[in-house]
């Protein structure tokens, strides 16, 4: 229960803190201002960085933005602050977009140099602007009127700076706990299967990054109104720099290591300053030397930083109750048009593969009935995944027709052919280990809702959330794990992690699901129980195609089997004629004579 | 401008370009071979102007301590590790390469006025005391996380950076230096007069270059450094150690930059903080290359030296400003032509 | 034939990945100059077995080699230097550089202890696969699957082994190949080196093999001498399922 409290007692002291520090304090107040102010920058480094896994050295540039637009604008056309917060903030959503557009197509290394580019020009752009004072500045910056009454001292400026930062601290709270919230986190180390469960991943690492560069640009125009001043200086890429570090020594994937991180750096920085110069005997920001060591201490040895470290001290000593996990009833989400059973869904026709000089697949056909289990067999090699990955838009075929539902998907890419109706599983298990079971399985239903990112951070998607989750919740009892709803995904039996995707394939409300080896690593009972669901399935109409090495498992179950050898097809039957065909055997035990 | 003006600009871009070419070539190397972006690989300039100009004052340069102390750091972790495992015979040989080499050359400079030496003998204890600090660097800050991902290996490298960037205000103190002509003078050619310190800098930068060529396409290390490039578990499966290949090319890359430092400092003032700047302009070199061909990063590198000699004639306030601009068009370029797969890292 | 000295036993051999256990207490003994094959379908663990042998995958029990013990801190490095060498299923060739360039790295490890001398050994090799010797210009990457599989057996030799470990050699080509690949591997026998065969073609790999393991999800359920396995419906029934008992 203790825990509980720590929240609105850390609430209530930072509001009380302007009103007992006394006037001698000064100084601690400003300091509060200047955390707040670093802090609100690092949490949009948390969305980028932790949970997002890109990054960028840049984001002192946007707080240049911030700080230039709105000191220009005020200063040169005596403009209102509360409009200049809007066209700073226009002005860094265009530049984000674009740079985003650019950098973001590529390997996740463009990005970081990208924006160490951007930083350096933009703050020597900074300092060669005349009308922005060149390097020496721009003063006599208005300060902000809040209600008539204008916010001059470092006291009341604190208020603004504060409420700031925890609206952003709940906002981006609320944005991770939500159906965008789950796309994002599945960027870092999940985009092939966020791709195939309908997830537009480019956009959603564009969006990070443009919330990430709003952050800074708020926390620019902040600083303006505070010092009613500004220079070149606190833009330049060393502070870039900075402010990842704070990011990354309190806990990059931790909204509040973003405090943490600003806090630690911040009151370091004001003691070394004093400090190292002395020890060392000359003047210079020496206190570098001990940032970058931590930084690479922390890299090595606490790659999440120091929050969740204090978080696990705290757990012991404050063990919480155990968090009531539920999951609401809510009404259940509407289902898309199946087609009749016997109808052919998936029709494969000459389907060739290449990769480079190598022939995957070379034109192979078949096709898949609704209510009828396919199963797809052959020696290692034989092309099965790369098969799959043709027909459910992974890597598109070089040649041939794959035609789902009566229409041409291939050369679409995998979130378009998801979003027609069909699911997959992968053979190497693509879940999101850290996250719980129940929010693997929601990313599954990521089509069928589509509140965003702005509804969520203001808490407007709370129905359709219950109904995506219920939807979830009752996928995972369907394939028998309720009992594993709450568990991080990494801690189950990899056999069982194979079941929590074919629970999440099913959340998307498919009528073709493609099962790549289900039954790896069950137990002969699981086994049985997975049998029984697929047939369960089958019944109700869905067409299943399935790769399997399983053989009691597949000649069990499948309706159709396709035999494959060399990427071609060698024999198409009944499970008793495949299992009969002299050529089956050849191909599966092989013989040089 | 005229005639003569261009080409007096053009001159300075092809000389500044050889040596953002070198530095370009180092750091696909060491991203082919580590996947570490070398954000460090600028300070190594510094340290190499910087070092070679206390040795021409006379004085102590403090890189030398900095070596003792890396390597003493090294014999210390990798000590630890071979008592750990029992494996004595490691002992001698790391031993001698971090802390003897070391101990050796201050031995020898606390007796050699080194300010009366000959600049050859010169640069040669320079390279001595600054190159090795290359793979004591990557063993300590990226041997341990050698296999984590690309972006926290950049994480680490923008941190190094900064570590070095504080040691060399430590160091070198805020003033910039400059270094003699390697020989003074110029020569006229028709309209044009080259000093004799630019037709060094292209010379050797030729050199190096056709040196790194020999390197890689000739000799086993080369080749085998290249080979962990193209595939990581294949050269291990050879007996190529991973770890070998990275401070090997960590070593390449010092020896590169350290170099390259001692050629540009009698035509430019060096501080402690250039070498950033230059390794960056490298680097958009190589990112026009796309961080893996070397003639496209050269190239690229060319490109960026004449564009700032261009720009600092027409614009000189805005000249880096233009220099990382063209980083844009660049990425845009790479970004519309390269189809990247979205294979997770 | 079992008066040959031991030349690698692993005892209780288990490997798991995170929570999941890929080998279970797996025993073999592979003797100077012989041909080991290890058979079972597909997820059987086959891979996982070599690879740990190898040092790429870490794992328990014991490994001993020429009367060493290979324990987990034995790296890859310095068990290509023991003269072991593990031909991969991927191959990992150096697929931008030349034939002959990949060859001579399959060296590295002698060249690096002073052995200069593999002109002959490259000469050997160049015998054992003519075709290598026509390609040798030609970058690895262009080559076909056969082609390639046979730099990657012929790279290996250049390091001399003691214990080539080759990893599904049939994978995905023709069987005119395969019986060209098997038919050097019967030949490496007369040339001093034993080998570790892990195949899914199990009647090739048992014809050319002295001894085989069957492997079925991470366990031996078979071992014998290869012209009794040969003839064991045991080893169709893992195959193919046809028991229908588990």
């Amino acid at each position: 229960m203790m825990r509980r409290l720590l929240l609105p007692l850390f609430v209530i002291a930072l509001a009380l803190l302007p009103v007992v520090l006394p006037e001698s304090a000064e100084f601690y107040v400003t300091l509060l201002n200047y955390l707040g102010l670093y802090a609100l920058v690092a949490l949009g480094l948390v969305l980028l960085t932790g949970v997002g896994g890109l990054t960028s050295f840049g984001q002192a540039a946007f707080v240049g933005v911030g700080a230039y637009a709105t000191a220009w604008l005020t200063t040169a056309f005596g403009w209102s602050p509360w409009l200049t917060l809007l066209v700073a903030v226009a002005t860094t959503t265009v530049v984000a977009l674009f740079l985003g557009f650019i950098t973001l197509r590529m390997g996740g290394h463009y990005l970081p140099l990208g924006t160490i580019a951007w930083g350096i020009s933009l703050y020597f752009l900074f300092g060669n602007i005349e009308a922005f004072g060149g390097h020496t500045g721009l003063g006599g910056i208005p300060p902000v009127s809040l209600g008539g009454m204008e916010l001059k001292s470092g006291r009341e400026f604190y208020y603004l700076i504060w409420i700031a930062l925890m609206l952003g601290v709940v906002a981006t709270q609320n944005l991770l706990d939500s159906r965008d919230g789950r796309a994002i986190r599945a960027l870092k180390g999940g985009v092939v299967m966020a791709e195939a469960m309908g997830v537009n991943t480019a956009w959603y690492k564009i969006v990070i990054f443009t919330i990430a560069a709003q952050f800074a640009c708020v926390s620019g125009w902040l600083y303006a109104h505070l010092q009613r001043f500004v220079n070149p200086t606190p833009f330049s890429l060393t502070q870039g720099i900075e402010y990842l570090f704070m990011a990354v020594i309190g806990g990059v994937g931790h909204v509040w290591g973003a405090l943490l991180g600003a806090g630690l750096i911040t009151i370091l920085k004001q003691w070394l300053q004093d400090l190292l110069p002395k020890l060392l005997g000359q003047s210079g920001n020496f206190e570098v030397i001990v940032f970058g060591l931590v930084m690479i201490f922390v890299l090595h040895r606490a790659r999440d930083g120091l929050w969740p470290v204090i978080v696990r001290l705290v757990e012991k000593r404050l063990p919480m109750a155990v968090r009531a996990n539920a999951v609401e009833a809510a009404d259940a989400l509407p289902r898309r048009e199946r087609p009749a059973v016997g109808d052919t869904i998936l029709d494969v026709q000459q389907v060739t593969k290449r990769f480079g000089g190598l022939t995957a697949n070379n034109s192979v056909s078949f096709s898949v009935r609704a209510g009828e289990v396919m199963a797809l067999i052959g020696p290692n090699g034989a092309g099965k995944s790369t098969m799959f990955n043709c027909v459910s838009g992974v890597n598109p075929p070089t040649e041939g027709e794959v035609r789902f539902l009566g229409q041409r998907v291939d050369g679409l890419a995998s979130r378009e052919i998801a979003r027609r109706g069909m699911s997959r599983t992968f053979q190497h298990v693509r879940l999101l280990p850290t996250m719980s079971v129940l929010d693997n399985v929601a990313i599954g239903a990521h089509l069928r809702g589509s509140r965003h990112f702005v509804h969520a951070s203001c808490r407007l998607d709370r129905d359709e959330e219950r109904r995506l989750r219920a939807e979830a919740a009752r996928q995972i009892e369907r394939v028998g794990l309720a009992e594993h709803m709450f568990d991080a995904a990494g801690s189950l039996p990899l056999g069982k992690q194979r079941i929590v995707e074919i629970a999440r394939a099913l959340a998307a409300d498919p009528c073709l699901l493609l099962l790549d080896e289900p039954a790896a690593g069950l137990r002969y009972l699981e086994k049985q129980s997975l049998a029984e669901l697929l047939r369960k399935l089958r019944g109700e109409g869905m067409g299943i195609l399935l790769v399997e090495h399983d053989m009691d498992f597949v000649m069990g179950l499948a309706d159709r089997i396709v035999v494959m050898e060399f990427g071609e097809k060698l024999a198409e039957g009944l499970p008793r004629q495949i299992q009969e065909d002299p050529k089956v055997l050849q191909a599966y035990l092989g013989g040089v004579e | 401008m005229d005639f003569q003006i261009a080409l007096l600009l053009g001159q300075d871009g092809l000389t500044n370009g050889a040596i953002y070419a070198l530095l370009a070539l180092a750091l696909v190397l060491v991203f082919a071979v580590t996947r570490v972006i070398f954000i460090p690989q600028g300070e190594f300039v510094a340290y190499g102007a910087l070092t070679l100009a206390a040795l021409q004052a006379g004085k102590l340069p403090a890189t030398l301590w900095m070596v003792v102390a890396l390597g003493a750091v090294v014999v210390a972790v990798d000590g630890a590790i071979a008592l750990r495992h029992g494996a004595m015979r490691r002992l001698p040989r790391m031993l001698a390469l971090n802390l003897g080499i070391p101990l050796l050359l201050w031995a020898l400079l606390a007796h050699v006025e080194t300010a009366g030496l000959s600049l050859i003998a010169q640069i040669a204890l320079t390279l001595c005391i600054v190159v090795p600090l290359g793979p004591m660097l990557y063993r300590l800050a990226y041997q341990p996380i050698a296999e984590a991902p690309v972006l926290i290996l950049l994480i680490v490298s923008v941190a190094v950076h900064v570590v070095l960037i504080g040691l060399g205000l430590l160091f070198f103190g805020a003033e910039g230096t400059r270094t003699p002509a390697f020989s003074e003078g110029s020569l006229e050619l028709g309209a044009v007069t080259l000093q004799y310190q630019t037709l060094w800098i292209l010379a050797i930068s030729a050199l190096l270059i056709l040196a790194l060529y020999a390197f890689f396409g000739r000799t086993l290390y080369g080749k085998a450094l290249r080979a962990t490039a193209l595939n990581r578990t294949g050269a291990r499966l050879m007996g190529i150690s991973t770890t070998m290949a990275g401070k090997l090319s960590f070593t390449l890359a010092a020896l590169i930059g350290a170099f390259s430092g001692i050629l540009i400092s009698p035509i430019t003032t060096l501080y402690y903080d250039s070498g950033f700047l230059i390794g960056l302009k490298g680097f958009v070199g190589a990112i026009i290359g796309g961080l893996v061909s070397y003639p496209l990063a050269a190239a690229g590198a060319l490109l960026v030296g004449f564009l700032e000699s261009y720009s600092s004639f027409w614009a000189s306030a805005y000249k880096e400003v233009i220099v990382f601009t063209l980083i844009i068009p660049v990425l845009l370029w790479r970004s519309l032509t390269s189809h990247h797969s979205e294979e997770e890292e | 034939m079992s008066a040959r000295p031991v030349l690698l036993e692993a005892k209780d051999l288990s490997v798991s990945y995170g929570k999941v256990e890929a080998l279970h207490k797996v025993s073999l003994t592979i003797r100077e100059g012989e041909i080991v094959t290890v058979i079972g379908p597909n997820g059987a663990g086959k891979t996982t077995l070599l690879s740990s042998l190898m040092g790429l995958l870490p794992g328990q029990g014991e490994v001993v080699y020429l009367g060493r013990t290979l324990g987990n801190d034995v790296e890859v490095e310095e068990r290509v230097g023991f003269g072991l060498t593990l031909v991969p299923e991927k191959r990992e060739l150096f697929a931008d550089m030349s034939v002959a360039d990949n060859l001579l790295l399959g060296a590295f490890d002698r060249y690096r202890r002073g052995d200069r001398d593999f002109d002959g050994t490259m000469n050997e090799v160049y015998g054992i696969f003519p075709r290598l010797r026509e390609r040798a210009a030609q970058m690895a990457g262009t080559l076909s699957g056969g082609e390639r599989q046979m730099l990657a057996m012929g790279r290996a030799l250049m390091a001399k082994p003691k214990l080539l470990m080759l990893d599904e050699p049939s994978l995905g080509l023709a069987p005119l190949i395969i019986r060209e690949i098997f038919r050097v591997v019967a030949s490496l026998r007369e040339m001093g080196v034993s080998v570790l065969l892990v195949e899914q073609n199990a009647r090739a790999a048992l014809q050319v093999a002295d001894f085989g393991y069957v492997l079925e999800t991470g366990e031996v359920s078979l071992e014998g001498p290869s012209r009794e396995l040969e003839n064991d419906p045991r080893v169709i029934e893992a195959y193919l399922g046809l028991g229908g008992k588990h």
